[in-house]
Formats: C-alpha cells, sequence, structure tokens
C-alpha cells in the first residue's frame, strides 16, 4: 500500500471512534433501531469498534515491514499556529503494535458489554464514552506533536473516570475521583516539562525532536523536563510510590474499564518514555535511569509482595485488586527495561507491555466473569476453605483462568515470557555510561521478583481452580464460558500463544525503531 | 455620556476644536445612546410591550459589535493632543476586547430578557427602562476603557462601568439579600476608586502628564526627591485596580455581591466586569508603569498565585446543599480564574516583548468570557424550575434536560481545561507556555497545582449532571411545566455559547492567534 492510502488509514482509525461517540448520542436512524434503543446503540459501538480494528488490521498490513523505523503513513497540517501545534500523525514500528491491540481490546470490551452491559447507566453514554477513550488512547499512539500527545493523554481521563463512577463497583466515585486527580497531577506537570522541550528546542515536532537527540537542550534543562514528565508518565504507568490510585480504580472498574485500564491506559505512560523521553532528552535520562531501575525493581517486588499478602487464606483478598497489584509487578519490569537505555531492555519493555495487554486484558475478563457468577471477587468467600473447584464446576472458565495465570508469571513459550526475559537481559549489560553493579543488583531483584509472581500466581490457581470433590459438584450448576465470552477471550488467548511462539514477528518491528530511536547512545 | 468626550482630552489651548473621529468611537457611542434611548422609550411603552426594549438593546449591541468589523485594521485613533499622545486609541487590543465585551453584553441582555419587566412586576421582576438603561451604559464604560490612553479617561470609564453595576445588584426589589450585597459591592468599589485617584495623583506629581505613553516616559527620569513618590503612586493604583478585579486579598466581597445579585448581573460582572478590569490593569501596567517591571512585575506574580489559591479553595469548599451554591460555586471559580488571567500579564514584566504575553490573557479572557457566561445561561435555565439553585438541584439533570446538561458539562470541562473542553485545555496551555517562557517556573507549579485543584469541584458538579435523580423527585405538575418550558432568549443565548465553544474547541486558532501576535 502506498504512503498516502496509509496516511488515510491511520487518520481514518483516530478520527472514526470520535465520529462514533457522537454518533452515539444521536437517535438512532430509521432502519438501524433494532430490538430496543439501548440494543441499537450497542450494535453501534460494536459496529464502529469493529470498523476500527479492522483499518488497524489494513494500517499493520500496509505497513512497510521492511522500514519499521520510519515514520509511515504521515499527515502533517498546521492546527494551532499561534502554540506551533500541527496535527502530525504518524506510525512507526513501537507504535503500530499498540494501535492494533487498543483496537482490539476496546473491539472485544464492546463486544462483551453487547451482550453484558454492567449496570448503572445508560447504554447510549456507556458506548459514546468507551468510543471517546478508543479516541484517546488512539491517539496516543499515533500523534507525533508533543502537544497533541498531552491532548490524548488528557482524553482519555474523562471517560475512564465516569465508568468506573457510573458502572463500577464497592467505593466506586472515591476511587474514580482518586484516578483522575492523580493522573492529572502527573500530567500537568509532564505539561510543564513538554512545554520546556517545545520553546527550549523551538518546535514540538516529536520526529524532529527524535532527531535532533537533545542536541538543542541544556543538562539541566534536560533533567528539569525528565524529572517532570517522567513524574507524569510513570504516575500513568505506575511506578511504585506513585502507584497507588491504580488498586482502587481496577477494584472498583467494571470490566470493560479494568481491561482496557491495565490493557492500554498504562500502556500510555511506558510509550511516552520510550518516544519521548528517551530520544529528546538522552543526557537527562541517563541520569535518572539507576533511580528509575531501583523504582522499578522496588515495584516489581512490591507488587509481588502485596499480591502474596492478598492470595493469601483469610485475609479477605479481591481478585481484581490482587490482579492490579500484579500489573505494578508487571509494569515494573517494562519500566526496568526502559532503564537499561539498550536495544534489548528497551526491546523488551515494549515486548512486555503488548503481553501485559494481552494477558492482564484476558485477566480481568476472566475475574469479571468469575465475580458475575459468584456475585463476589473476594477470595476467600470464593475459594472457602478448600478452593473453589473451578476446574469441576466451570472446567472450561477454570482452564483459561490457569492459561492466563501461567501465561502472567513467565512460563516460556507463552507472551510473558520474552518481555521480561528481554528486560532483565538488557538490565544485566545496561548501556553505556549505566553503573553495572548497580544494575546488576536490580537484575538479581527482579529475578527474584519472577519467584514471587509465580509464588502468588500458583497460590491463585490452586486456591480458585482446585478444590475438593464436594465443592466441584456442588449445585446449581455454574454456567461456563458462553459463546460471547469465547469470542470477546480467543483472540486474546490465541496472541498470547503466537507472541510466545514467535515473538520475532513483534520484536522485528520495534528493534530497528528503538535502534534508530536511542541512535544518541 | 459624558464618558464620550472625556475631559483630559480637551486641548488647554486656544484652539477650541478639535476633529473628532465619531467612526473609531461607534463602538462606544452606540450602547450609550442607546442607553438614553431605551430609558426614554420605557416612558411611552406599554406594560405588555416592555419586553420589545430587550430585545432593541441586543440589536444595538449588535450593531455596536458589527461596527468594529471597519475598524478592523487597528490604525484610528482620536481625542489627540497637539503635544502628541490620543486620549481614545482603537487598536487592536481595543478592538478584541471591545467585541468581548459588546459580545458579552449582548450574551447579558438574551439571558436578561425572560427576568426583566414584562406583564408581571413581582417581586422577583426588575423595572424594564431602568434596568436595560444601566446595563447599556455600563457596558459603554466598559467600551471605552480598553481604548483609553490616559489615566483620567481611564478612570472615568472604570466608574462608568462600575456605578450602573451597583443599581443593577440591588435592583431587586423587597430583596435584602440583594440590596446588601449592592453595599458591600459599592463600598468596595468606592474605596478602591479613592485609593486608585491618590496614586494617579502621585503619579502626575512625578511625570506632570496623564498620557499613558507620557507617563512610562516620565517615569524612566523621575528626579530623585520625587522617586519615592512615583513608587507609591504605582503602588497605590495597582491597588486600587485590585480591588475593582476582586484580586486576592481583596476578593472578599464577590460570593456574597453574585450570590445576591440577580442572575444575568452576576453574569455581566464576571465577564464583563473582568474584562474591563484587565484592560484597564494592562493599560496601566505595560504601557504607563513599564520602567518599573521590577515593581509589577513579581507583585502581580504573587497576586496571581493568590487569587488562583484561594479561589480554587473557596469553591472547593462549596457543599451542595447551599441555597444559590450554583452561583456561589461560579463567584469563586471566577476568583480562580481571573488568577490565571494575571499569569500571563506576570511573565510579561520580565518578557521582552510584553504585548505577546498581554495577547494571552486575552486569549484566555476570550474562551473565559464565552464558556463562564454559558454556564451562566446553563444555570439561569434551572433556576426557573428550581428557584433555590443549590448545587443539589443538578442532580440527573442529564435526565431531564439532556441539551442543557449536555452543554453545562462542556462549559465546566472547559473552565477545568480537560478534553472534550480542548479549548480551555489550549487556553491553559497558552498561559503555562508563557510562564515557562519567562522563567516563571514557580508560578507555572502554583498554577498546575490549582488546575488539579479546581478539576475537583468542576468535575464534582459535572458528575451530578449525569447522576441518577433522586427517587420520586420528578413528578412535573402543571406549574412546573410551564416553567420548564424554555425562554427563546435563553436558548439563544446557550446554543450561542456552545455553538462559539465547539467551533473553537475544533480551530483553537481563533482566539489562540491573540496570542502570537501583537495587540499593543
Amino acid at each position: 500500500m502506498n504512503d498516502t492510502a496509509l496516511q488515510y488509514v491511520l487518520a481514518a482509525t483516530v478520527a472514526l471512534p470520535l465520529l462514533g461517540a457522537a454518533g452515539a448520542l444521536l437517535p438512532a436512524p430509521p432502519g438501524l433501531r433494532g430490538r430496543s434503543p439501548d440494543q441499537a446503540v450497542l450494535r453501534h459501538g460494536v459496529t464502529v469498534t469493529g470498523a476500527v480494528l479492522i483499518l488497524a488490521i489494513v494500517l499493520a498490513a500496509g505497513f512497510d515491514h521492511d522500514h519499521p523505523a520510519r515514520m509511515q503513513g504521515t499527515t502533517d497540517l498546521s492546527w494551532i499556529p499561534a502554540l506551533r501545534i500541527h496535527l502530525h500523525l504518524g506510525v512507526d514500528g513501537i507504535s503500530l503494535p499498540l494501535l492494533v491491540l487498543t483496537a482490539l481490546l476496546t473491539f472485544l470490551c464492546a463486544l462483551y458489554s453487547y451482550f453484558h452491559l454492567p449496570a448503572g447507566g445508560s447504554a447510549k453514554s456507556f458506548v459514546a464514552l468507551l468510543l471517546l477513550l478508543e479516541t484517546g488512547t488512539l491517539a496516543t499512539f499515533a500523534v507525533l506533536d508533543l502537544m497533541l500527545f498531552f491532548l490524548a493523554f488528557e482524553t482519555v481521563l474523562i471517560p475512564m473516570y465516569f465508568l468506573i463512577a457510573r458502572w463500577g463497583g464497592g467505593d466506586r466515585e472515591r476511587s474514580a475521583l482518586r484516578f483522575i486527580v492523580y493522573t492529572l497531577l502527573g500530567s500537568v506537570v509532564m505539561l510543564l516539562g513538554l512545554l520546556l522541550i517545545g520553546i527550549k528546542a523551538g518546535t514540538f515536532d516529536m520526529v524532529a525532536l527524535a532527531t535532533d537527540n537533545g542536541s538543542h537542550l541544556g543538562h539541566s534543562t534536560q533533567l528539569i523536563a525528565v524529572l517532570a514528565i517522567g513524574l507524569g508518565l510513570a504516575v500513568k504507568a505506575p511506578m511504585w510510590p506513585l502507584h497507588s490510585w491504580l488498586p482502587d480504580a481496577h477494584t472498583a472498574a467494571p470490566t470493560a474499564g479494568s481491561v482496557l485500564l491495565a490493557g492500554v491506559l498504562l500502556k500510555m505512560g511506558t510509550y511516552g518514555l520510550v518516544r519521548i523521553v528517551l530520544p529528546d532528552t538522552p543526557d537527562g535520562i541517563q541520569t535518572f535511569a539507576p533511580y528509575l531501575a531501583a523504582f522499578a525493581v522496588v515495584g516489581i517486588v512490591y507488587g509481588s509482595l502485596a499480591c502474596l499478602q492478598l492470595a493469601r487464606q483469610g485475609n479477605g483478598g479481591d481478585l481484581k485488586r490482587l490482579i492490579a497489584y500484579s500489573s505494578v509487578g508487571h509494569m515494573g519490569f517494562v519500566l526496568l527495561g526502559i532503564a537499561s537505555l539498550n536495544p534489548t531492555g528497551v526491546n523488551g519493555a515494549l515486548f512486555a507491555n503488548i503481553a501485559h495487554g494481552l494477558i492482564t486484558g484476558l485477566l480481568f475478563f476472566l475475574v469479571g466473569a468469575v465475580k458475575d457468577r459468584y456475585g463476589s471477587s473476594d477470595l476467600d468467600q470464593l475459594a472457602g476453605r478448600t478452593g473453589a473447584a473451578l476446574y469441576g464446576r466451570a472446567p472450561r472458565l477454570g482452564g483459561l483462568l490457569a492459561f492466563a495465570a501461567v501465561a502472567s508469571l513467565g512460563l516460556p513459550g507463552l507472551a510473558g515470557f520474552w518481555g521480561e526475559m528481554l528486560a532483565m537481559f538488557g538490565s544485566f549489560d545496561p548501556a553505556a555510561g549505566l553503573s553495572r553493579p548497580a544494575y546488576l543488583t536490580f537484575t538479581a531483584v527482579a529475578a527474584f521478583g519472577t519467584l514471587l509472581t509465580a509464588g502468588y500466581l500458583l497460590t491463585v490457581v490452586r486456591r480458585i481452580c482446585m478444590g475438593d470433590k464436594d465443592t466441584a459438584e456442588l449445585t446449581p450448576a455454574l454456567p461456563d464460558v458462553r459463546g460471547y465470552e469465547f469470542a470477546a477471550w480467543t483472540p486474546l488467548a490465541a496472541l498470547t500463544v503466537v507472541a510466545g511462539l514467535w515473538p520475532a514477528a513483534l520484536l522485528g518491528l520495534t528493534d530497528p525503531a528503538v535502534r534508530s530511536l536511542l541512535g544518541g547512545h | 455620556m459624558a464618558a464620550a468626550t472625556p475631559p483630559a482630552a480637551l486641548p488647554q489651548a486656544a484652539a477650541l476644536t478639535q476633529s473628532v473621529d465619531w467612526v473609531a468611537l461607534t463602538p462606544v457611542v452606540i450602547p450609550a445612546a442607546l442607553a438614553v434611548a431605551v430609558l426614554v422609550a420605557d416612558l411611552f411603552l406599554p406594560r405588555g410591550r416592555k419586553v420589545l426594549l430587550g430585545w432593541l438593546s441586543a440589536a444595538g449591541l449588535l450593531a455596536a459589535a458589527l461596527t468594529l468589523i471597519p475598524l478592523r485594521d487597528g490604525h484610528r485613533s482620536t481625542f489627540c493632543q497637539k503635544a502628541g499622545g490620543c486620549s481614545y486609541a482603537a487598536d487592536h487590543f481595543t478592538l478584541v476586547v471591545q467585541a468581548l465585551v459588546l459580545g458579552g453584553a449582548l450574551l447579558t441582555v438574551l439571558l436578561s430578557i425572560s427576568a426583566v419587566g414584562g406583564t408581571d412586576e413581582g417581586a422577583g421582576r426588575m423595572p424594564a427602562g431602568e434596568y436595560w438603561f444601566l446595563l447599556l451604559s455600563s457596558a459603554a464604560g466598559a467600551a471605552l476603557l480598553p481604548a483609553s490612553r490616559d489615566l483620567a479617561t481611564l478612570i472615568v470609564a472604570l466608574e462608568v462601568t462600575t456605578l450602573p453595576a451597583f443599581a443593577l445588584v440591588g435592583l431587586r426589589r423587597e430583596d435584602r439579600l440583594s440590596s446588601e450585597a449592592a453595599l458591600k459591592f459599592f463600598l468596595t468599589s468606592v474605596t478602591a476608586t479613592a485609593v486608585s485617584l491618590l496614586g494617579i495623583s502621585f503619579v502626575y506629581a512625578a511625570t506632570g502628564t496623564l498620557n499613558l505613553s507620557q507617563v512610562a516616559a516620565g517615569l524612566t527620569h523621575t528626579p530623585d526627591q520625587l522617586h519615592t513618590l512615583a513608587k507609591a503612586g504605582v503602588a497605590l493604583t495597582l491597588v486600587g485596580f485590585a480591588f475593582k478585579l476582586a484580586v486576592a486579598p481583596f476578593h472578599f466581597w464577590v460570593p456574597d455581591t453574585y450570590a445576591g445579585a440577580p442572575l444575568p448581573v452576576a453574569a455581566y460582572l464576571s465577564v464583563v466586569g473582568k474584562a474591563a478590569g484587565f484592560s484597564g490593569l494592562i493599560l496601566v501596567t505595560v504601557v504607563a508603569f513599564r520602567p518599573y517591571t521590577h515593581v509589577w512585575g513579581p507583585a502581580i506574580g504573587v497576586l496571581a498565585a493568590l487569587t488562583m489559591t484561594v479561589g480554587n479553595v473557596g469553591a472547593l469548599r462549596q457543599r451542595p446543599g447551599v441555597p444559590r451554591g450554583a452561583v456561589r460555586l461560579l463567584a469563586w471559580s471566577s476568583i480562580g480564574q481571573a488568577g490565571y488571567l494575571l499569569v500571563p500579564m506576570a511573565a510579561a514584566a520580565s518578557a521582552g516583548d510584553p504585548a505577546h504575553e498581554i495577547g494571552t490573557t486575552v486569549a484566555y479572557a476570550l474562551m473565559y468570557a464565552v464558556v463562564n457566561l454559558g454556564a451562566f445561561a446553563a444555570v439561569a435555565l434551572v433556576e426557573r424550575t428550581a428557584p433555590h439553585s443549590r448545587l443539589a438541584d443538578y442532580r440527573g439533570l442529564y435526565a431531564r434536560r439532556p441539551a442543557a446538561a449536555l452543554a453545562l458539562a462542556f462549559f465546566l470541562l472547559c473552565l477545568a481545561g480537560l478534553p472534550p473542553g480542548v479549548i480551555g485545555l489550549f487556553a491553559k496551555v497558552a498561559v503555562f507556555s508563557s510562564a515557562v517562557g519567562e522563567q516563571h517556573g514557580w508560578l507555572a507549579v502554583i498554577m498546575a497545582v490549582n488546575v488539579v485543584v479546581a478539576l475537583v469541584y468542576y468535575l464534582r458538579w459535572t458528575a451530578l449532571l449525569f447522576a441518577r435523580a433522586p427517587e420520586g423527585a420528578q413528578a412535573p405538575d402543571a406549574a412546573g411545566a410551564a416553567a420548564a418550558r424554555t425562554p427563546l432568549a435563553l436558548t439563544a443565548a446557550l446554543a450561542l455559547t456552545a455553538a462559539a465553544g465547539v467551533a473553537l474547541s475544533g480551530a483553537p486558532q481563533l482566539v489562540l492567534r491573540y496570542a502570537q501576535g501583537t495587540l499593543l
């Protein structure tokens, strides 16, 4: 496909959900009314996200895989000359997988919600918010202008706030407010950093800034900029100790909200680090990388310990909260990979990003299904004294849960393995100028973290999937995986296997792009 | 109107004739003449047709705004002295602020039409002739203010803007709260004027001129013994303006005055009143007191930080059950927003090209005017069915009036600066950018924290709009249904502001171009 066609496909991918969100608020035209207004608007959501997914697949197919380091399908229009903001879109090997992942997860969420809309508000607003969220996330990965990146980064806040506050459970309004206040505080500070870079370098263009490699920015400017931008992205990622909004938000959010929060929104933070901080301010990140790595490994261990604590019998741990904490740990590996500042580590980080999106997305779907069936996600209530015996009561659900859990703990052959492995490899031999002994320590701690991860995930599998014979034969029988659930989950499970068996498909895309971004090193 | 012929502009020499460029003056003269015309027409119109006065005022303000178009090249000035220097300049800065003032007044008129005069003059109604007269007079003063280029004209224009406003605030008959608000407003404002006049007299003593650019020239070489006097004059003048603008710590009158005033008047004060005050402050600081940037620059920076913090914290403390809570919240939020408006002015003090930073203030003010008036229009709409105007009355508005709720949510998010309120976001980005660009990092950080604090209360209100309505609360009876029929003028105001807000969100360049161009 030539570049002009690719350009239109990319622009349409970003714009279509926005138009769809506006369309969802309008009354359905005659002929598309469906059985009821709710059904019509939910179908509208599935149609639009499906079309976006098809566009994303076309984009991936038309992408020139021989030159993944080159920005492709670029559009560059002047939008607000007063602030030097351009409508600059483009896709390369780093953003392409994330775009496809976003389109896929949003489509699966829309599909799942079509059959199973969470209680709380009207279907109309749910679909409109979901589509607005998709616009924001897709735009974050597609834009190449710092101010547009900020705009896209902020666009996701309002829809996610309302998804949690309206359709959530538990202490949802507080959790939603906490989520948005934390993230906004981070992103406003990030804005100051972005403005500093833009004003000092004279451009907000991410391609130009990446090519410059910070040569127009003084050392202290870079330090301040990295600190400000890094803070905003670290809240989003989330990096320990700025993660405390995450468990509450995940626990309160409805299934679709949790899936998108873990699968896509967290990636915006790490993507920003790779796309903006690494190439634009190489001197600054060189100084801060060891601290980032230290926080990352603390996050790995902290997340795993929190999960172990939640998984233990008698602690009343919530399954959703447990997976939220496991995200803190997994994102710790991503941050560690980025902090190693070498191609191996960054590639690992990007791989782990995608893998985490697939696996944790699947896990949240499964946990949501368990919660629907039992009416609770409290581990003690589910498991009782001997275990919930899901293998016996709903074998397919149990099997999938066990599959997702072992994928999450990094079993070789599944997606979770490569990213974390490469991140640790990268950190084993960090970029020149970084302290090797410190990074060796970090690697060792991270490796210890993988053991802890295996520990709590296996505990969860034992307590949820296994159990005694009496529990397994309890009546009424638990409904096993339904058709629409299969439809929503199979793609994730399949991709987890594919990415695990054929990592080169993804690494081949990211590696040249990463090498070009890290050109200064 | 006396304001149209400022005394300071008269030639002191024997040459008694002066050519006056009436074309340049039209944006001021039309509202002033119309004010008198409306007052006279009120005597002859039968009671049932007084609503025509409102539409007449609206048409007049629209005409005045349209006369800005032929002036748009921005080179005219009038009331010039032979010694050099003009008292009235219709440059780009003037035209933009005049457009803001006239547009804001026009929207205020649309908001007022259903509340003023008409068939029954009950307790809540206001007398039509007086109301339109006062509003138009005040608008004429506000339109004159940005064009003033000497200190006397400036003060006269400021008084013409505020004096009718006292009467407007207290116009609701038999309303104790309203008269108390008017008195509070009057006392603070008179004090402010007195302090300003004292300051101006000091400046005059030190420089021997009232013309703004000549004051600037005079201040650069004041004799040593007058140095302290000049400095004190600058400080006192600024204190006076700070009072008028409700800049913290002189903000205490705002919430009570807004809550006591008729709603359209509160809307008018929060937009046109502020715009007039800001243009005055800009002229005084950036043009007249330019040699003293080291005095007023840091002072305005500190005031900006203080004002936004006080305003936002005040707004955060509003509880949903309080009567007139919605207006009070908007009052506190307007104080907070005034703080953001001051930030580029503080940056202008250290900028090589102050006009650039001033443009950012103007651009932000334009955005604020559109969305704040829109929010007031939505509040006016809700107030028709819920006269207490508590925040709690907004619960579940989306279920009852989806369009109004969506519009209000959009305005609030614009004020908060979050997408989908794109224009609010980029106006804030422009302000941040001017602070970061001029090395005012500390101010940018304080503003960042304030933006987050402000989000909490804006979002709380927005969330209330979409919350489920309380059980059994909505059983609209006949009276409720009658009140629920929205008057045409109110719908027009809401639709205009919403359309403007959406258009600006798609093309922020429309207002942000002032943040780039040279205005003064």
